[in-house]
């Protein structure tokens, strides 16, 4: 293994941190440094939020899931896209014209601000933490395989976590914006370029790369040949409750996207609604081409470098990695090394930067101190601080459960996010009789359910033959007591009983008073928190 | 501390603050109940088409993988229909975009008034 991926790695480390030191300068102030001085251009938000949001698992996973399973995978691709259409038609622009900084700031606005913030800060940090982890250790994985041994799996996630906190603690949401940028421009182009080679080596017919996936050859379990038609459904979601486990994915995307804190905050950084809805659109055009690519990436992986390759050579998550070095050699592995690497810094950073300004912005200033910071500069100071933190448990968390099976912990985070974040979110803002006791009774039951349900479902209990070891063994050697991998289907319409439930039972005359100001402010944009001027 | 006290001014601008019977008066007012009636004319039917759609693909590929399986041309319907899914959203999404022209421009009209109102009460008042 040559030296050109670590050459690659330190060229992006290196810009990167020129932007943080470019960005430190500027980052002075509340709304500098939590939200860019909202000065972000509609495009530039956009391709950030394509970079936020486009983790390795996408990269990496969904190339993988696709090789090996075939056509049932692109179908996260399919919702990764659509579950935009709700960021887009129902949150984006109410949240920016009624926040400052958090998804909690439009809770607050008529319901007792401390109960709240406090419930939806502790959901934000889960989210913000299972996601991360799930990131920290694919990230050591990866980065270890991808330098070809050159450095341990703790180096790796250590340097990544070193890395993901100069980002946040020096560079703020600025320098994390445009990492973002980088990030997603590279994985855009590093895409593209591995869909026209796919395509250049089926001689750029449609005719033979579809043949070709219609006969994927590879050896089973038993050492027996199979050939499949890899575009059938089914490969992975197989009666019984596959069906069900389908729809309940479908559900916790689709809901679960728009409750992500890191995605949310990212509309914070824009001038006003208009271009907030103008870079859900610019991000809808980048993650959707990128996920139609994920066709020759995943396709193109299982047919020309095939699953019994892959499986002898990293695994699943190697799949893009692998079909860049068949077609383009070691060079273009090295170029598609560095954008996986790229792709989990950032949106490590993405995570950090939410997880910190919910932590000092909602639980510090407004739970803690009743809203009032003691001195100026006060909240910057505690999130630079919790960045250290998080940043801190991120990697021990990560060293600690190497060997775990983490994966589930991705969708864990949708489900978190949909079940107990989107419900509040949505009733907070359209109906009238919602009150403080709804909207802790919601997050607090979606937010248990989604774990609750999680932990007996079949991506942590199963019994395995004692030949599995390491990160593909169950953590919980049982049968599983819930049938479906995503509780989605259950802990979205639980979240929702729960917030419903909360209100009827209580009364708060104080939250219906203020419905009518917070409908007039967060459908107007009267009273948006402005743009600061550069300086 | 001069430096930093300086910083968090410029990082809070003034918020357009009011009473409780003016911002009733907004939301009751014609203007605001027009801006509302407009979005949900879009958005309702807009959010329940995708949902709709979107759900239509896991529902069917789930549950009929057989007919779903049906080749068409070089490729199937499962991999056609998840296709337009893309297609589909990205449509929306610009039919929204288009639409939103109208809440903007019955927005602002609500803004003008508040602010000028809020400016002649400030006078008034003071």
């Amino acid at each position: 293994m040559s030296n050109i991926p670590l050459i690659m790695f330190l060229v992006f480390i290196a810009i990167t941190l020129g932007i943080t030191y470019w960005a430190s300068r500027r980052s002075a102030g509340a709304s500098a440094y939590f939200a860019a001085s909202r000065q972000i251009k509609g495009w530039q938000n956009g391709v950030a939020v394509a970079g936020d949001y486009m983790s390795a698992a996408s990269f990496l996973g969904i190339a993988g899931i696709i090789a090996f399973q075939g056509y049932d995978g692109f179908l996260f691709s399919v919702g990764w896209l659509v579950a935009y259409l709700t960021v887009l038609l129902v949150i984006a622009e109410p949240l920016r014209n009624a926040g400052k900084y958090t998804m909690a700031d439009v809770l607050a606005y008529r319901l007792k601000p401390r109960p709240v913030r406090g419930m939806a800060s502790l959901s934000t940090l889960t989210v913000s933490t299972f996601y991360m982890i799930a990131q920290m250790v694919g990230a050591g994985t990866l980065v270890k395989l991808l330098l070809g041994g050159m450095v341990t799996y703790n180096q790796a996630v250590i340097g990544v976590g070193l890395l993901m906190i100069v980002y946040v603690v020096f560079g703020g949401m600025l320098a994390t914006t445009w990492v973002q940028i980088i990030k997603a421009i590279l994985l855009m182009a590093g895409t593209l370029l591995l869909s026209i080679l796919v395509m250049a080596h089926f001689r750029f017919s449609f005719r033979e790369f579809f043949t070709a996936i219609s006969q994927v050859t590879y050896h089973d379990a038993k050492g027996a040949v199979v050939v499949k038609d890899f575009l059938t459904p089914g490969l992975r979601y197989k009666p019984p409750y596959g069906p069900l486990d389908l729809i309940s994915l479908g559900m916790a995307l689709i809901f679960g996207t728009a409750g992500l804190p890191h995605i949310l905050v990212r509309f914070y950084t824009v001038p006003d609604a208009k271009t907030a809805r103008h870079s859900v659109v610019w991000a809808m055009v980048l993650i959707g081409s990128f996920y139609i690519m994920t066709t020759f990436l995943g396709f193109g992986a299982a047919t020309i470098v095939g699953p019994d390759f892959i499986r002898g050579h990293g695994g699943t998550n190697m799949s893009a990695p692998l079909l860049a070095n068949a077609l383009g050699g070691g060079v273009f592995f090295a170029f598609i090394s560095a954008i996986a690497f790229a792709t989990i810094l950032a949106v490590v950073a993405g995570l950090t930067i939410s997880a910190t300004t919910s932590f000092s912005h909602d639980f510090w200033t407004n739970v803690i101190h009743n809203g009032v910071e003691r001195k100026p500069g006060e909240e910057v100071m505690v999130a630079r601080i919790s960045a250290f933190v998080v940043g801190a448990v991120a990697i021990g968390l990560a060293i600690v459960l190497q060997t775990a099976n983490v994966a589930f912990l991705v969708a864990l985070a949708f489900a978190v996010a949909a079940s107990a974040n989107l419900p509040v979110i949505v009733l907070s803002i359209f109906w009238r009789r919602f009150n403080t006791a709804g909207a802790v009774t919601g997050l607090a039951v979606g937010l248990l359910a989604s774990i609750g349900l999680i932990l007996v479902s079949p991506s942590v209990m199963g019994i395995d033959p004692p030949t599995i070891t390491g990160a593909a063994r169950h953590l919980i050697q049982v049968k599983p007591w819930f049938p479906l991998e995503n509780p989605g289907i259950l802990s979205i319409p639980l979240g929702f009983l729960g917030a419903i439930l909360g209100t009827l039972v209580s009364h708060e005359p104080t939250s219906q008073e203020k419905f009518n100001e917070l409908l007039v402010r967060s459908n107007t944009g009267l009273g948006a928190e402005k743009a600061t001027a550069a300086h | 501390m001069g430096d930093a006290a300086r910083n968090l001014a410029v990082a809070e601008p003034k918020q357009y603050r009011t009473s409780k019977s003016t911002w009733d008066e907004i939301a009751n007012g014609r203007p605001f109940q027009d801006l509302m009636a407009t979005k949900k004319v879009f958005i309702v039917p807009a959010f329940i088409f995708f949902v709709v759609y979107y759900f239509a693909l896991p529902v069917l590929v789930g549950y009929a993988p057989q007919f779903m399986a049906t080749k068409v041309g070089y490729v199937n319907l499962a991999y056609l229909f998840a296709l337009s899914q893309f297609f589909v959203a990205w449509i929306i999404a610009g039919l929204y975009v288009k639409a939103a022209n109208d809440f903007d421009r019955l927005a602002k009209d609500i803004l003008d008034k508040a602010e000028l109102d809020k400016a002649r009460d400030g006078q008034g008042g003071k």
